[in-house]
């Protein structure tokens, strides 16, 4: 038993596996199902999922009917209410909330950004959207924290919550906006019970982390100060724990925003993702940026607002003045009531006037039309660089991907055999220079790239992904992957899996080298740290569809499109947990190293990367699940993966495709996550 | 020294009685306690406890607080002394024994009656303040008085006293965060004595401040104890700090209490190698006092003419009168004499902690000497 254990950790195993690839890709005219999972062997999944649904619809559907008919009575309440009140008034209170926790600048910013959404015209579409997060978000809340108050009370309960939360996350949103659809019918409802199920997690997920961090001690004078049960909760660690609390209350309403945006997607709710989506669709890309500012906008004021109330709990003597909730309501409410009034004098506050409204789409359209004509050039040569050098040799191989017309020269018996030589002579230094490891991993990239990723056998990968988890995290995560791969492949969605992983695989590479780069110099550069805050922050607060834009714009649609905007949203936590890792370096030890008679460069490597390792191993698996976020809106620009396959289901109106796509993403991001983790030790 | 050591009080109630206390962590401790037999000999019943995997953090602990006592419990980090202070409030709930506050065992006290005990009889001291951070300075002391759901005036009148007695008038709007550590301290002394409390609780209250800040601190403790008269528990593990404040202090080392005493009696009469490594660095001149040192014959034959001093005189205090005479001091206690200072009296004081330490330390030395350090 032992002696298997040890062959399974070591070297031997590798070589095994790595022969078995080969001989499996030189038999492969013999063996084709090696390569490509007959369809006969898949289980019909999809078929018994469709007919479960119908069931469920059949026999619960009226009571969700029920539900969803009450959810649109309060809807259609609010959104009335909002709608009801001049635009001016409602500009005002936001600047005037903004001003109130924070000061003038954020007033002035949420004035202008609110203002831009009335001057181009397209106030009533973004209220609509607003309405929708203004009764998701206290939903989510108040759901939110009693669930996480919960987990945070009973281990048991914690064990169930958990996962969950996991799931609903992972699991891309487009997967069950179907199922949602089919249950509580077509409308704008579908796109609020889909937030509330995105924008829960994150306040469970704080509020017991939050209630689970106060201070014993401060929980120790609570009780003895003579708090009962309920006082000890109420008024001693709920307070205690506010500010991580409202932390989740910001990251729960950019959530709710986000899919807000992303359930438009289902039409008919006259909002501003609608509006933002049919004009990519049109290729109309003035249009498409001038209202995706308008999400960007929304999504920026909303994230500073609650951030800010956040930061702010603690309480200083500044936050006091305007703390006096009476004083602030009282403020505010006046404020509304004359801005309302004085619409009834002067009518342009309460409609703005088409006539001064400012939408210089048209002029946009040319603009860019011209900036892609004029470097139509330039533009096509990136595109087939990348195309034909990076990215089909990776999804096809090259045997496929060079050819006179791409690489301007044919893939000669000779130069495979050039090829293998020089596979085996860079696997051969490696060993000599690192370890078998290292050899291994050039073996495999190099088989890889040959016949890319789509040719490589799957029973030799499943082998190797399984032993490789059996080597970072033991026994569990093997069966987990065993597990997961062998319900991708079971599905009959090997083929997209993998196509899923190739731009996964590739836009993480980038983030992890440029993201990694620049967080360096953010660490050794405040200047550079400076600048880059702000994009990051837009980015992250973004709601994932609007970065398609600039890029579509250029681009067009294509899987370069789609990949580099999954870079441009995938990079954020590359960079920020380098920057992070690296700063967080203890002084002393670069002090001692520095002593020690350091290069720079030397301290950057020796030391810096060494000792922020564990840190920037937890910013790849971020950025892992940002990427993978990401893939199924991307799909909207033309891909073939499992987020393509997701958004067909929802297209067609095929539960069990959908459904079927969107649990294999989640169980990637899953396994990606799991193994990362392994990999640097249990992150905190 | 056993727990029969009497206090030296005035009063025969003792405040608080902690009678054969365990506190027993790890899966199903209570089973352990069943068998009466096996509770006679304690050390090997904790033994026996740790070889199957349990952590009794609490053994047979026994002792009195007399009324207006300052009661300092000492040890090493994970000695016990912690869990011990813990247990008589029950913020961690004791495995066996019984805790009499009164006369009234207060482990069989109902939920409800111990928060109304923790409303009104209790008030403790934390090592790293335990403020709420929500809260301003004022909210943070009359937060018990809150609770019991008094009218806001009411509360800030009751505690009008106790802010000024630590000093924090001016500061009653400021947060937490806004203080230094030695204010935030204040802050937890002033909540503490809010409900007007009889027994005092504090656990290490000055570890986490400078040195500096520290010594004030003390003296300001002194200072409101001089005006209150609690009956004080205080853990600490700086045996300087304990000298300073105790009235008796009990040594704690896994859990077991090793020696309670005066702090005269734990150096110059310790009960065990561990005792005497503890207070080897404690200069004796400035703990030893006058009553200490007095020769043998008491106050008979005491010649007349001498300078005289005060019992509670150190010996610090009393060197440099006799390095001038080369001869004796008397001794008073309030008007009487109760005897005189001479210079062998003087000498042999000062070395019998160095004969008792060595004897201590012959014992057991090598041991122990490795485990302290």
């Amino acid at each position: 038993m032992t002696e298997i254990r040890r062959w399974v950790s070591g070297g031997s195993a590798w070589a095994v596996l790595i022969a078995l690839t080969l001989v499996l890709l030189l038999q492969r005219d013999a063996l084709p199902w090696a390569i490509r999972f007959p369809d006969g062997w898949a289980v019909p999944l999809t078929p018994w999922l469709n007919a479960g649904m119908n069931w469920v619809i059949d026999s619960f559907g009226i009571y969700f009917r029920a539900f969803s008919d009450q959810l649109s009575v309060l809807m259609r309440w609010i959104r009335d209410g909002i709608n009801s009140l001049p635009w001016a008034a409602i500009v005002a209170l936001v600047a005037f909330m903004a001003y109130a926790v924070s000061g003038w600048k954020l007033a002035v910013f949420s004035f202008a950004a609110m203002f831009y959404m009335v001057l181009i015209g397209f106030w009533t579409e973004a209220m609509n959207s607003l309405a929708l997060v203004a009764l998701s978000v206290p939903m989510a809340v108040i759901i939110g924290f009693f669930t996480g108050a919960l987990g945070f009370a009973s281990d048991r309960a914690d064990r169930i919550i958990r996962p969950t939360m996991d799931m609903m996350q992972t699991i891309p949103a487009f997967a069950y906006l179907l199922p949602i659809l089919l249950l509580f019918g077509f409308g704008p409802v579908v796109g609020l019970i889909a937030s509330l199920l995105y924008a829960v997690p994150p306040m469970v997920r704080n509020t017991t982390m939050g209630l689970g961090a106060v201070n014993s001690e401060v929980i120790e004078a609570g009780s003895m100060s003579g708090a009962t049960r309920r006082q000890l909760f109420w008024r001693v660690r709920v307070p205690s724990a506010m500010r991580q609390i409202l932390l989740g209350v910001n990251q729960t309403t950019m959530a709710a925003f986000s899919m807000v945006i992303i359930a438009s997607i289902i039409g008919g709710t006259a909002d501003i993702g609608w509006e933002v989506l049919k004009s990519i669709r049109r290729a109309e890309f003035g249009e498409s940026l001038l209202l995706g500012l308008v999400i960007a906008f929304m999504a920026m004021v909303m994230d500073r607002l609650t951030a800010q109330i956040a930061r702010r709990d603690t309480s200083g003597p500044e936050a006091l003045e305007w703390a006096r909730p009476r004083v602030l309501w009282l403020s505010a409410l006046v404020l509304a009531i004359a801005i309302t009034a004085l619409a009834q004098v002067l009518p342009f506050l309460k409609t703005y006037p088409a006539a001064w409204e400012f939408y210089p789409a048209g002029r946009l359209n040319s603009a860019v039309q011209y900036i892609v004509t004029e470097f139509t050039v330039t533009i096509n040569y990136i595109k087939q660089v990348a195309f034909f050098f990076v990215m089909l040799p990776v999804k096809m191989g090259l045997e496929k991907t060079i050819t006179p017309f791409s690489w301007g020269f044919a893939f000669t018996d000779t130069l495979k055999i050039g090829y293998a030589v020089a596979v085996l002579a860079l696997a051969a230094l490696s060993w000599q220079r690192r370890s078998w490891r290292a050899a291994a991993l050039v073996i495999f990239f190099g088989m890889l790239l040959f016949v890319g990723i789509t040719g490589m056998p799957w029973p030799a990968l499943i082998a190797m992904a399984t032993l490789l988890a059996y080597q970072t995290g033991g026994r569990r995560l093997a069966l987990g992957m065993l597990a997961g791969l062998g319900f991708l492949l079971l599905a009959g969605v090997w083929e997209e899996a993998m196509l899923s992983i190739y731009l996964c695989g590739l836009a993480v590479l980038f983030c992890f080298l440029i993201g990694g780069a620049l967080g360096v110099l953010a660490a050794e550069f405040d200047s550079v740290s400076a600048a880059l805050r702000p994009f990051n922050d837009t980015l992250q607060t973004m709601p994932l569809f609007v970065i398609l834009i600039p890029f579509v714009m250029i681009f067009k649609i294509g899987e370069f499109t789609a990949l580099l905007a999954i870079i441009a949203y995938a990079i954020v936590p590359s960079i920020r947990y380098t920057e992070h890792g690296i700063r967080s370096v203890s002084k002393e030890v670069i002090e001692a190293a520095t002593a020690s008679g350091c290069t720079p460069l030397q301290l950057l490597w020796r030391v810096k990367l060494p000792l922020a390792a564990p840190v920037i191993l937890l910013g790849l698996n971020q950025t892992i699940m940002y990427a993978i976020a990401m893939l199924v809106i991307a799909a909207l620009v033309g891909t073939s993966d499992l987020g393509q396959l997701v958004y067909i289901g929802l297209g067609d109106g095929d539960f069990g495709v959908g459904i079927v796509a969107g649990v294999g993403m989640a169980i990637i991001a899953m396994l990606a996550d799991r193994m990362t983790q392994a990999m640097g030790g249990r992150p905190k | 020294m056993p727990d029969d050591d009497t206090p030296r009080s005035n009063t025969p109630e003792p405040k608080l009685v902690c009678r054969n206390l365990w506190k027993v962590f790890g899966t199903k401790p209570e089973t352990w306690f069943k068998d009466q037999d096996a509770l006679r000999d304690p050390a090997s019943l904790a033994e026996r406890m740790r070889d199957d995997g349990l952590i009794p953090a609490a053994v047979d602990v026994n002792f009195e607080v007399a009324q207006g006592e300052i009661f300092v419990i000492m040890g090493l980090s994970g000695s016990g002394k912690s869990t011990v202070l813990r247990c008589l409030s029950r913020l961690v709930e004791p495995t066996y024994g019984e805790v009499l506050l009164d006369g009234e065992d207060l482990l069989r006290k109902s939920a409800r009656e111990l928060i109304e005990i923790r409303r009104h009889k209790m008030g403790m001291v934390f090592q790293n303040f335990g403020l709420m951070p929500h809260l301003n300075v004022i909210e943070n002391v009359t937060f018990p008085l809150a609770l019991q759901g008094m009218p806001e005036k009411e509360r800030r009148k009751r505690v009008e006293n106790v802010i000024s007695l630590v000093g924090l008038e001016g500061r009653e709007d400021s947060y937490p965060h806004q203080l230094s550590g030695g204010q935030q301290q204040r802050v937890g002394i002033a909540r503490s004595l809010a409900v007007e409390p009889d027994l005092w609780l504090l656990d290490e209250p000055f570890s986490a401040l400078d040195p500096m800040i520290r010594r004030q601190m003390q003296d300001e403790f002194l200072h409101i104890q001089s005006t209150l008269k609690k009956s004080i528990i205080f853990i600490t593990h700086d045996f300087l700090e304990a000298l300073r404040i105790a009235d008796r202090i009990m040594l704690m080392r896994d859990g077991m209490v090793v020696q309670i005493g005066s702090p005269v009696d734990l150096i110059t009469d310790p009960a065990d190698s561990y005792v005497a490594e503890f207070t080897r660095d404690v200069p004796l001149v400035r703990v030893m006092t006058a009553a200490d040192a007095l020769a043998p014959g008491g106050a008979q034959e005491t010649p007349e003419g001498l300078p005289e001093v005060d019992s509670t005189a150190t010996l610090e205090d009393l060197l440099p009168q006799m390095a001038g005479r080369h001869d004796s001091v008397i001794v008073r206690k309030g008007d009487r004499v109760i005897g005189q200072v001479t210079p062998e009296s003087l000498i042999d004081a000062l070395a019998k902690r160095t004969k008792a330490h060595d004897a201590a330390m012959d014992e057991d030395g090598s041991e122990i000497a490795k485990e302290t350090a």
